[in-house]
């Protein structure tokens, strides 16, 4: 199975990224958030969630969605949160939008896949789970997306392959400590029959802190680059290490584009519409599909894509040999690390982000605009049936995944 | 997976496949294995919209503009091999 954002390298045409820079008539790589309320509380969460945000989307507001998506013939869109499977209409949801001809494709820690789900996910069309795991070991995972999260994640990818679900996905966010478990992490999905998904840690939500601790070294990124050269297409990333263009001849398949605003964007759990997913903060945000035109309207005339959708000038990095392989790299990244839009990526392999980067004091960068972290002292994870919510939106509202 | 392409005969779009207008031309997406393929010029889209009125493709070919139909039976190649067309129902499978 083929998600919208990873096209087949067939289908990776490279004039089409001077048309995508334009923005397209709908997006072609939606994500959705459906929850803040998550039963984790993982340091890197790029959205930081944990407590639902009791102005979510209300099942209609969430069906009128689905409605407006399958009338811009948006396919597929990429679910997540929170944990979107706490949501009590979650099935429902999804059997609605796959109904509708919304393919959907959902990220989960697992909570809710047990063997019943499993199999009848295993039976559902159009339906594509993500699992997220970030270590290939318990150790490494848990120390990141906290205790009892290994084997929550493994019991769900058992289920799913026992139920004869092909080709889920794994995904797993690159830290310092997991880079070195690559080929370990293929050999898990190798053993579940399942795809491998890498992705980039964005210093977004609650991953601003974590960033600087956890972002791979130079050396690893060199090691990521030529691992995925090597791997060529069996490996997804979402093209998200398009940054690490300029490290080789041999470009990493994919878009090298930021495609924010123009091929890609966010819909919060609040109906908030964003640039993209790693960019929760009100300098990017569009509008809301609360609004009288809805998502549709966002989409098209929003003052904030006509920005993006512009040939972006590339600043200090113009000059730089390595501009058409990197594009000056991820937005978000940038923005939350403090360095300027048009400048260097702060993982900028010729290393002109890490020399621009604030010292210590990073007391002045930009907060993301939402924070719903569970309170207090770090949770212990779990199921949340055994925490006691402190008040009543810190229950899940909503419920299952796939 | 898919038959050889043949020109010769004629082609329709795939029942499962849905074309979502672009600026540059269309979006078409399979819902049976979910691949995205992009038609980059207008006139190709209008070129696969057309195909199921003629019998074969060399005479929907023929409605182009001469310069440009070796390039559009390469595109139609490549839609054939990703099964965004489809060989029409021979005529004794007709109803």
């Amino acid at each position: 199975m083929t998600t919208n954002c990873e096209p087949a390298p067939s289908e990776r045409v490279p004039a089409l990224v001077e048309q995508f820079k334009g923005g397209l008539a709908a997006p072609i790589c939606l994500t959705w958030e459906w929850t803040y309320a998550c039963n984790l509380s993982c340091v890197h969460c790029l959205s930081s969630s944990g407590r639902r945000d009791p102005a979510e989307l209300t099942t209609a507001e969430m069906r009128s969605v689905i409605d407006e998506l399958r009338a811009m013939q948006v396919f597929y869109v990429n679910v997540g949160g929170g944990e979107p499977t706490v949501r009590p209409d979650f099935w429902e949801l999804l059997d609605y939008a796959v109904t509708s001809q919304v393919g959907v494709k959902f990220s989960t820690n697992g909570l809710r896949l047990d063997a019943e789900r499993a199999q009848r996910l295993a039976a559902t069309d159009y339906v594509d789970v993500q699992v997220s795991l970030d270590g290939a070991s318990r150790e490494v995972n848990d120390a990141v997306r906290g205790h009892g999260s290994y084997d929550m994640a493994l019991r769900a990818m058992e289920n799913l392959a026992e139920a004869g679900f092909r080709d889920f996905k794994i995904s797993v966010v690159m830290t310092r400590h997991n880079v070195p478990q690559l080929d370990e992490f293929a050999a898990i999905a190798d053993r579940f029959g399942a795809q491998l998904r890498i992705t980039r840690l964005r210093p977004s939500g609650r991953g601003a802190d974590a960033w600087h601790e956890l972002h791979p070294t130079d050396q690893q990124q060199r090691e990521i680059y030529s691992w995925l050269v090597d791997r060529g297409d069996r490996v997804l990333t979402g093209d998200s290490f398009f940054h690490l263009n300029a490290l080789g001849a041999t470009p990493l398949p994919g878009l090298n584009l930021c495609g924010a605003g123009r091929v890609v964007c966010l819909i919060d759990p609040v109906g908030d519409v964003y640039a993209c997913p790693f960019a929760i903060h009100d300098a990017f945000r569009a509008g809301t599909v609360r609004s009288p035109g809805g998502f549709a309207e966002v989409w098209r005339s929003a003052p904030l894509f006509a920005d993006l959708r512009t040939d972006t000038s590339g600043g200090a990095c113009r000059s730089c040999s390595a501009f058409s392989s990197c594009q000056g790299g991820c937005m978000a990244a940038k923005f939350f690390t403090g360095l300027p839009l048009d400048g260097p990526d702060p993982e900028c392999v010729k290393g002109h982000g890490a020399s621009a980067l604030p010292g210590l004091d990073r007391g002045g960068l930009p907060r993301p605009a939402k924070d719903h972290s569970h309170g207090g002292q770090a949770v212990p994870l779990g199921m949340p049936s055994v925490r006691v919510p402190a008040k009543l939106c810190d229950s899940s509202p909503l419920a299952d995944t796939a | 997976m898919t038959a050889p392409f043949e020109p010769g005969r004629g082609y329709q779009l795939n029942p499962d496949v849905a074309l979502r207008p672009e600026p540059f031309g269309a979006l078409a997406y399979h819902f049976g294995t979910r691949r995205l393929s992009f038609l980059k010029a207008p006139d190709l889209v209008e070129l696969v919209r057309g195909l199921s009125a003629h019998r074969s493709v060399s005479d929907a070919l023929a409605t182009m503009p001469d310069g440009r139909r070796d390039a559009y039976l390469r595109a139609l190649a490549a839609l054939a091999a990703a099964d965004m067309i489809v060989p029409q129902p021979s005529r004794s499978e007709m109803p």
